[in-house]
């Protein structure tokens, strides 16, 4: 890292002496810090793997070759919003950084989108889910990029309903992303014709989901929402089998689920669930050489999940932006702006498109977990059974209440 | 009404892991006068021990009841004799700190190579499946965790409370010149009891590899409440951390139904009663 860095920086002296007189003026210096859960029950869908996601973005643009001198930094959130907002305001005043990427968790999510705008900084944000990061909340300084809960509620959500399962009791993570996903689960249940008939909320990274199981398995609802994430969810599941829920004859609707979740559980409890993600490393020969590299360099061999999938298409598209610029990358509403003016094209996401609301648009796919007896490697997870098309799975402009629409 | 039973059960069951827990601390505080802040690592070791012995060498769940104890107790007496038999006579705080020093490199390492999120271990057939009591449907591993783990606390508090041995370890804390001077090797007995209790919390790893995920910060969340029960219930009371653990269980679980969202905190608060109402625990006698 630290000789790479003195090599970019020679290699950009190099070239500043080369070119000067024809772009003098062109700042071509960023710094970009990777923001995460990186012990915790989130850290191992983002976390150290985001950050090697961003490291692999800066490898592949080679804008260093091009003159520009990229360093990276990363920072444990500890799922605290005080300490994510303390970390990125140190890192817009010390550390002078220009771009924050990943941040899962909702909670620190929308404190750090708040100390983005303020600082006029970029937010790539792929790891959280709250669809309100790119409607009531939104900013002119945030893209959005892999997911979000309106996303998880008209995929997974609607193709429940749909499929019968119109009782639903809701099983929440008690904070701002499980109020999120239930609020616009429950907004999907009731324009289908379903009905909730109750909700409890647990506290997040809750080892122990007996308590809230028997109360869902009371309820005699013919869905369980699962509105939690990361290690909550696998403790519901796992636990759910053992009070023999799903052999009750209620579904688990797993409304967000991550490749590293579907490993912790096993396929033996896992088979069946049906889940909506945007990238799979299984998808084409692109996707699997893209996870193929970054397999190698993880230490526990895992290939992406979707949320690191996204910091890299998120880093890959604005150094696109900042090339279009030509230089300057210190004003961030305007990267952003220049961001959104492009379309989006990478090797993980495909063909798709920023919104004015920050909310990047691409193809869902609905998944389904595979039996033990099909999977044919340590990571092969996931049959794909549905794609619904960015335009039918995101918030349609119409429905935003978004301020940067209102011009 | 019957959904309070259930919630009683499972409570029931929560207590049982506090309950090995906070007897393991119980005993090391009681006999060595360390606060063993590396409690919740030992748990997760015994944990990814029963993992390592079904995964690398296919040794099922009984035998991983007997051996991950044994491993990670002697893992724990060799701490003992390299770095916690320095720290007699000096100041809680220095035992405190080294083990908290401990268990953040242990945990630390574990996650360096395992992730966070944890490995899947599954329950054994013999205790697979459930039955149904009319009020709930109990899974059979459950209710082994609680009956087995009854009957561990109680055989500990026997061993301890009731036994020549017990009497001469409990001896050798008020005085351990004295019952040297009567032929005991004092620093094995410590070394030992050490290992007693370290092997404690990595049978309760066992018990809850099935239910929970083989992670590496496993006992890291659990060990504020566990350390909150042993306060309740007063510091080296070995009976008073039985069934405090127990109780809380029952408590934390009622929490669960009635009101949700206190449930992490609803043991704090009892604690924060407790010492106010009566600073030595339940059971804790004034020093």
């Amino acid at each position: 890292m630290k000789t790479m860095s003195i090599a970019s920086l020679l290699l950009t002296t190099a070239l500043t002496f080369a070119v000067t007189g024809v772009a003098s003026a062109q700042d071509k210096t960023v710094k970009i810090g990777a923001l995460s859960d990186q012990s915790g029950l989130y850290a191992d869908l983002g976390g150290p793997g985001s950050t090697l996601a961003a490291q692999m973005a800066i490898e592949d643009s080679g804008l260093a070759a091009k003159g520009w001198k990229i360093d990276l930094i990363s920072g444990d959130h500890q799922n605290k919003p005080d300490i994510g907002t303390a970390i990125a305001r140190q890192w817009f005043d010390v550390d002078k950084v220009d771009i924050i990427v990943d941040v899962p968790n909702s909670g620190v999510a929308l404190a750090v989108n708040n100390v983005v705008k303020e600082k006029n900084g970029v937010y790539i944000n792929s790891g959280a889910a709250t669809s309100d990061l790119t409607n009531a909340q939104c900013s002119p300084n945030t893209v959005h990029w892999t997911y979000d809960t309106y996303m998880l509620a008209h995929t997974t959500g609607q193709a429940l309903v749909k499929a019968g399962g119109d009782t639903w009791f809701f099983l929440t993570a008690d904070y701002a992303f499980g109020a999120a996903l239930e609020r616009d689960t429950t907004a999907v249940i009731a324009a289908n014709g379903g009905k909730v008939v109750g909700s409890v909320k647990h506290p997040l990274n809750t080892p122990d989901f007996s308590s809230f199981l028997l109360q869902a398995q009371a309820s005699k609802a013919k869905i369980i929402g699962l509105a939690n994430a990361g290690g909550d969810t696998t403790n519901t599941i796992k636990q759910a089998a053992e009070f023999g829920i799903v052999k009750g004859g209620q579904k688990l609707a797993a409304l967000l689920l991550f490749l590293t979740d579907v490993k912790a559980i096993g396929l033996e409890t896992a088979q069946g669930l049906n889940f909506t993600e945007t990238f799979y490393w299984d998808m084409n020969d692109k996707t699997r050489a893209f996870s193929k590299r970054f397999a190698e360099k993880m230490k526990s061999n895992a290939p992406p999940t979707m949320v690191q999938a996204g910091v890299y298409a998120g880093v890959r598209h604005y150094f696109k932006a900042l090339e279009a610029l030509g230089g300057n990358p210190h004003d961030g509403a305007k990267v952003v702006e220049k961001m959104k003016s492009m379309p989006t094209e990478d090797d993980l996401f495909g063909k798709g498109e920023i919104q004015p609301n920050g909310r990047t648009i691409h193809n869902a796919y609905l998944f389904e977990v595979k039996k033990p007896s099909e999977s044919k490697g340590p990571w092969d997870f996931y049959k794909l059974v549905g794609t619904v098309p960015g335009d039918q799975a995101f918030t349609p402009l119409s429905e935003s209440k978004c301020a940067l629409l209102k011009k | 009404m019957q959904a309070l039973y259930a919630q009683l059960l499972v409570g029931l069951i929560n207590g049982s892991f506090y309950a090995l827990l906070s007897l393991g601390l119980a005993v090391i505080f009681g006999m060595l006068n360390i606060i063993n802040f590396a409690h919740g690592a030992v748990y997760m070791m015994g944990a990814f021990a029963a993992y390592f012995l079904l995964n690398l060498g296919g040794i099922n769940y009984w035998w991983a009841l007997l051996l991950a104890p044994i491993i990670v107790g002697i893992f724990g007496m060799i701490l003992e004799r390299t770095m916690l038999q320095w720290l007699t006579g000096l100041d809680h705080l220095y035992g405190l700190l080294l083990t908290f020093g401990i268990a953040l490199i242990v945990q630390g390492v574990f996650q360096n190579y395992f992730g966070s999120s944890g490995l899947p271990y599954a329950i054994p057939d013999q205790l697979k499946g459930g039955m149904n009591l009319g009020f709930m449907f109990l899974p059979v591993y459950r209710g082994w965790v609680v009956i087995f783990s009854l009957v561990v606390c109680i055989a500990t508090w026997f061993l301890i409370e009731k036994t020549r041995l017990g009497a001469y370890l409990r001896a050798a804390t008020e005085n351990p010149t004295l019952v040297r001077a009567f032929g005991v090797n004092v620093p094995r007995m410590i070394t030992l009891t050490y290992g007693l209790g370290v092997g404690l919390a990595a049978l309760a790893g066992v018990l809850s590899a099935p239910i929970n995920q083989v992670r590496p910060l496993m006992g890291a969340d659990l060990i504020i409440v566990v350390f909150a029960v042993v306060v309740i219930g007063g510091m080296g009371s070995i009976m008073g951390s039985i069934i405090t653990g127990f109780a809380l269980g029952v408590i934390e679980g009622m929490t669960k139904y009635f009101y949700p969202e206190a449930s992490n905190t609803v043991v704090f608060v009892l604690m924060v009663l407790v010492l106010l109402v009566k600073p030595t625990g339940l059971t804790g006698r004034a020093a």
